[in-house]
């Protein structure tokens, strides 16, 4: 979240929009409540099926699964056609006024530079135009055909209320009555609060669907302001945790990026990621990579991270390629990997296609599951009748099952959507034999330390020299850790302004990043989350709820990365000339010599004003992007392209140009294209979501949640039902073309046929609970029916949206 | 709860005065349920089989969102979802937390034979005391809202007590304290029926003209009330009904059938003493006894009685 969950209660207009908070968020969803009832907010929900949010909604619009870019492009078209836009925001706050190349183009659905065989882009032409002082060059007048504005303008022109009604099959009158609601807070004095989850992170053109929120949210000059934001809400307590401390294949921590298999030199590493400037007087400020680079190596590999080895680059891999998660069971299932390791991951629920996971794992020689359930990936081996019809002996993988704690049972930190870094306390010990991960992974490896050593191998060097620091080297405590990701001073730190005066000694826990050094004087595991362990303690553990201004920042309540702010770009609340644009909301103001107010300034705190630094530090244009250079795969304005599988034979934006169907950057494997369906066999749109009642595929193991939802059902509307002779209760199959579930159909008023480019479509819900362990009724995974596709950027997979038919039983 | 009988306002067929002394110990108390802030998580569920140490079955799924499907022994409390297609095309999905409503003028303790088996507190709150439960079912029959549920482990009524004992130490009931949205809200009744009137206030600023809260007065008010946006119909929230009442056969039973059945019987007592003081025993002759023991006889041979059944018949169906 830019914001937080607290802050959604300053907002005026609520849009849940790819994502059903009622639903998989019911705590976080007090905001919304609290919003509607004292703050006189009206809640808008664009879902392709009526849902819990829904039922709490002021206004509540369908959309065809998969087509949220024509619709967010409708909106950005009604903003900019009917003026509604914050035009002080947008002309200083945004690349509104930048000119861009002239052989950048956009053509029946793709950018300049495309290849068809190799399904991606030359995006050497998707850049600004550089003037002789080595600043892009702008047109503050926003007249230039040129410029970003009139570029967008012209390219969301063809996004017409009739267009979205023909692609989304939402009716424009209720379109129209979105549209001038939420054009309501392009007053400086009215916000909306965008809040979205996997419903637009699980397509193949998730990252593009996220970036034409914040497109509308910037026209409105929502982005900074309390009660504004682009908002994701996390899937897991911790998930936030998990991408910020890099466990993404191609991530370190902090959001610092793997060098790729051409990036062998160290210093062409770090310059590429140190962003000079743009414009004049911009902070830039990852000019500060190297510094978070060096603390993070410091703090991996201690004292053999040097400056003579480059801080222990050559210990780091060198990507060929992606190693997503759909890459991973490609690799598998071609019979390449001996081994796999899942650690709190039920891979045969969680990832795409049931069928191609189960023939993978059959293809390992070794398959460890740490997990406190009996998953079904740990299962996956044994007959469970048609939920799971395998012959185990034709499978000759080895399965090992350590049992783990669950997150109960071990101290802590997790963090929430809201970057909050929480500290939790131990409830009771685990039962029976488990163990904590950070013990299994702490003896897993000594043992893997004292092969290195005794037998040497290829390369040795990146695991025996691993700083290993803790007082149980076979179970680091997390409170080490925590210390450790948080950072420290290494030596003495001087004060570079008064060399005679140490600001921090040596062993020291440093209270920010912007303490971090490049020279090796500092160790930081994780540098957004520095301070969180700071010189006067754990600050994760404050629990103090006091709210001075009444705003919700709450300050004093555990620590929010980065810095403990909490609303991040909230230099963006204030005009330029740093008076707040909501008097009544005053998130942060320049007080004639620095930035303070209700929360920590996202800016340089001393910084006048009158200066033109811009709001948005982390871009080296000082300003956010309406216009994504080069920095996604499929182009750097957002185009709506049709799902992977779609019933629609065309795109009806560029109906002559085959290539532009579907996303033209997808990376596709070719099996798994030829298990993709066709809407002449499906022609039902099959799309996978939570109930409120589990979550994911562990509650199924508890009574309580079981008893609250007992059995695996679909939901299909009446009229389709009406066409299969399906009663609520009956039981229905569900089949893609790459297999098939049963389940009871709760038949709903709530899923409408929508009318698509002249065709009826029915969507049908799959709820993806159930599978064959547990305490709840067994049943099929939902996954079997996924098609194995991810987004193009972040290869999340494509659960939202897919082909299936449905049969009465 | 040797205290809380302090409390006691009311007990069922019991003519004894309830102490006074504590009379205004306790304000009266409700639970509110805003209808329109519920999103149907049964969060509330949980807490309730939580708290009371109940586990319903596993059960099917029988083609709706409603789990268990109703309420039993072991679900005090369950969502009730309906979908309305209100009359200007849109739709709304109308989600309510069904469960005990706790009238102030409660028809199962009126209608309950067993002394002490209902009891009503002076904060409102009606209470099943089950040590006393005689298992007959009069409470269901005396229900206007078709709560109770006859358990076929016991064979005693059960249902809602509105945490009784967690509201007796000054504790919202469970049910109130899961609730994530603030739809659920607990305190004294005055101040819940002002709670309501501000939320009504803003369900009719977003076009719910009809907005009202529900404390029907046909029981005198109940200690479980609901914020609607379709006050004018209730009926929409799962037959929720408009004006309940206890069922005319209870009252009259209650109200004026008890009593004069009470002097029917003392009259026959009366006039059958005075029969035997003034014109002797009533004596049978050889010749009736045999004539019984041959109708006897011939009633055996005619009908086969079938076994008694194991358990008690169920409640009535669902009102309607």
């Amino acid at each position: 979240m830019t914001n937080h969950w607290v802050d959604i209660k300053n907002a005026d207009v609520i849009l849940c929009m790819g994502g059903n908070s009622a639903e998989a968020h019911p705590c976080g969803f007090k905001w919304v409540t609290e919003a509607k009832a004292h703050n006189k907010a009206r809640l808008v929900v664009v879902d392709p099926r009526f849902t819990r949010t829904a039922s709490v909604a002021d206004v509540y619009a369908p959309i065809r699964s998969g087509s949220d870019i024509a619709f967010l492009g409708g909106l950005i078209n009604y903003l900019l056609t009917h003026e509604r836009i914050q035009q002080e925001y947008v002309r200083n706050y945004t690349d509104a006024t930048f000119l861009v190349r002239d052989d950048f183009a956009f053509e029946q659905g793709l950018f300049s530079g495309y290849d068809a065989e190799k399904h991606g882009y030359d995006r050497s032409s998707w850049n600004y135009q550089i003037g002789a002082d080595g600043y892009v060059k702008t047109d503050p007048t926003l007249a230039h055909p040129r410029c970003v504005y009139q570029l967008m303008k012209q390219h969301y022109a063809r996004y017409t209320p009739e267009m979205v009604e023909r692609v989304c099959g939402t009716p424009q009158a209720k379109f129209l009555q979105i549209a001038e609601l939420i054009a309501s807070t392009s007053t400086p004095i009215r916000s909306m609060t965008i809040m979205y989850a996997l419903g637009w992170t699980q397509h193949s053109v998730g990252s593009q669907m996220i970036r034409a929120g914040a497109m509308v949210q910037l026209l409105l000059g929502n982005i900074g302001v309390a009660g504004g934001g682009m908002n994701a809400l996390r899937g897991h307590s911790n998930i936030q945790g998990l991408t910020d401390l890099g466990l993404m294949s191609n991530l370190l921590t902090g959001y610092m990026t793997l060098p790729n298999e051409s990036e062998q030199d160290y210093a062409k590493y770090v310059a590429k990621r140190t962003f000079k400037p743009l414009r004049p007087n911009q902070l830039s400020y990852w000019q500060n990579f190297d510094k978070f680079f060096v603390s993070f190596m410091k703090a991996w590999w201690g004292d053999a991270a040097t400056a003579e080895n480059h801080w222990g680059y050559e210990y780091l891999p060198k990507l060929d390629k992606s190693y997503d998660m759909l890459q991973t069971f490609e690799l598998m299932a071609q019979g390449k990997m001996n081994g796999f390791i899942c650690q709190g991951f039920n891979p045969i629920g969680a990832a795409p296609s049931k069928a191609k996971i189960n023939a993978g794992l059959a293809k390992l020689k070794f398959l460890v599951v740490m997990d406190p359930l009996a998953t079904e990936t740990s299962e996956f081996w044994r007959n469970f009748g048609e939920h799971n019809d395998v012959d185990p002996k034709q499978i000759p993988t080895e399965v090992f099952r350590l049992p783990t704690q669950c997150f109960a049972e071990e101290d802590g930190s997790l963090v929430n959507s809201s970057r909050w870094l929480q500290w939790h306390w131990k409830g009771q010990n685990p039962p029976g034999e488990a163990r904590t991960d950070l013990q299994i992974m702490g003896e897993l490896y000594e043992r893997i330390r004292t092969l290195y050593v005794a037998e040497g191998g290829a390369y040795p060097d990146p695991i025996v020299k691993l700083s290993w620091p803790y007082l149980n080297p076979r179970s680091p405590s997390a409170e080490e850790l925590a210390r450790e990701y948080s950072g420290k001073a290494l030596k003495d730190l001087a004060d570079p302004e008064n060399p005679g005066h140490v600001t921090r000694k040596a062993g020291e826990q440093l209270a920010g990043f912007a303490e971090l050094r490049n020279d090796g004087s500092t160790a930081s595991g994780c540098w957004i989350y520095c301070g969180a362990w700071g010189p006067t303690g754990n600050l994760m553990t404050r629990r103090d709820n006091s709210d001075p201004t009444g705003l919700g920042e709450t300050l004093d309540w555990a620590f929010a990365w980065p810095a403990n702010r909490r609303i991040m770009y909230n230099r963006a609340s204030c005009d330029p000339s740093g008076k707040p644009f909501n008097p009544d909301r005053k998130v942060i103001a320049w007080n004639g010599h620095a930035w303070t107010g209700a929360d920590v300034p996202d800016y340089k705190v001393d910084e006048n004003p009158s200066l033109g630094m811009g709001p948005f530090i982390m871009n080296a244009e000082g300003v956010a992007r309406f216009f994504a250079k080069d920095n996604l795969v499929e182009g750097p304005f957002p185009v709506h392209y049709e799902p992977l599988e779609t019933p629609l034979a065309a795109n009806p934006f560029s109906p002559q140009q085959p290539l532009a169907l579907n996303n033209p950057a997808a990376r596709v494997f070719k099996d798994d294209r030829q298990a993709f369906g066709k809407a002449d066999r499906f022609p039902h749109i099959g799309t996978t979501y939570r109930l409120t009642e589990h979550f994911h595929f562990w509650t199924k193991h508890c009574r309580l949640n079981s008893i609250l939802q007992p059995e695996q059902f679909v939901e299909i509307g009446e009229a389709l039902a009406g066409e299969l002779g399906v009663k609520a209760g009956d039981r229905v199959k569900v089949e893609s073309n790459r297999g098939y579930i049963k389940a009871v159909a709760v038949v709903t008023k709530r899923l409408k046929p929508l009318q698509v480019a002249g065709k009826t479509v029915h969507h049908v819900g799959i709820p993806i609970h159930w599978g064959f362990t547990g305490l709840a009724k067994p049943g099929y995974m939902a996954n079997t029916l996924t098609p194995s596709v991810g987004d193009a950027n972040s290869q999340t997979p494509e659960f939202k949206s897919f082909l299936v038919r449905v049969e009465k039983l | 709860m040797p205290l809380q009988s302090l409390d006691i306002v009311r007990r069922s067929a019991t003519t004894q005065p309830p102490p006074g002394v504590r009379a205004a110990a306790s304000p009266s108390v409700a639970k509110l349920i805003d209808t329109s802030k519920c999103i149907g998580c049964k969060a509330c569920q949980v807490a309730c089989m939580e708290w009371n140490d109940l586990r319903d079955g596993i059960g099917t799924n029988v083609g709706v969102y409603d789990n268990p499907p109703d309420l039993t022994d072991q679900s005090w409390t369950v969502m009730r979802f309906s979908e309305y297609e209100n009359p200007s095309g849109n739709l709304e999905w109308l989600i309510r937390k069904d469960g005990c409503m706790h009238c102030q003028d409660p028809g199962c303790l009126k209608a309950c034979p067993a002394p002490g088996a209902i009891v009503q507190y002076a904060n409102g709150i009606v209470d099943f005391q089950e040590e006393n439960c005689i298992g007959c079912g009069y409470c269901i029959a005396g229900c206007p809202f078709n709560i109770p549920r006859i358990s076929r482990r016991d064979h005693k009524a059960y249902k809602c007590t509105l945490c009784s004992d967690r509201v007796a130490v000054g504790l919202e009931p469970a049910c109130i304290k899961a609730c994530p949205t603030g739809a659920l809200v607990f305190g004294t009744k005055e101040d819940m029926i002002q709670h309501a009137a501000e939320r009504v206030q803003d369900l009719k600023s977003r076009g719910f003209e009809q907005a009202a809260l529900y404390d029907p007065q046909g029981v005198e008010g109940t200690h479980v009330m609901y914020v609607l946006h379709h006050g004018d119909q209730p009926e929409l929230y799962s037959d929720l009904p408009k004006d309940p009442r206890i069922s005319p056969t209870v009252r009259l039973w209650k109200g004026i059938a008890k009593p004069i059945g009470l002097a029917l019987m003392g009259f026959a007592a009366l006039t059958g003493f005075l029969h035997y003081v003034r014109v002797g025993p009533n004596e049978t002759t050889e010749r009736d006894e045999e004539a019984a023991a041959e109708a006897r006889k011939r009633t055996e041979e005619q009908t086969k009685r079938p076994a008694p059944p194991e358990t008690r018949p169920p409640g009535p169906g669902k009102q309607s």
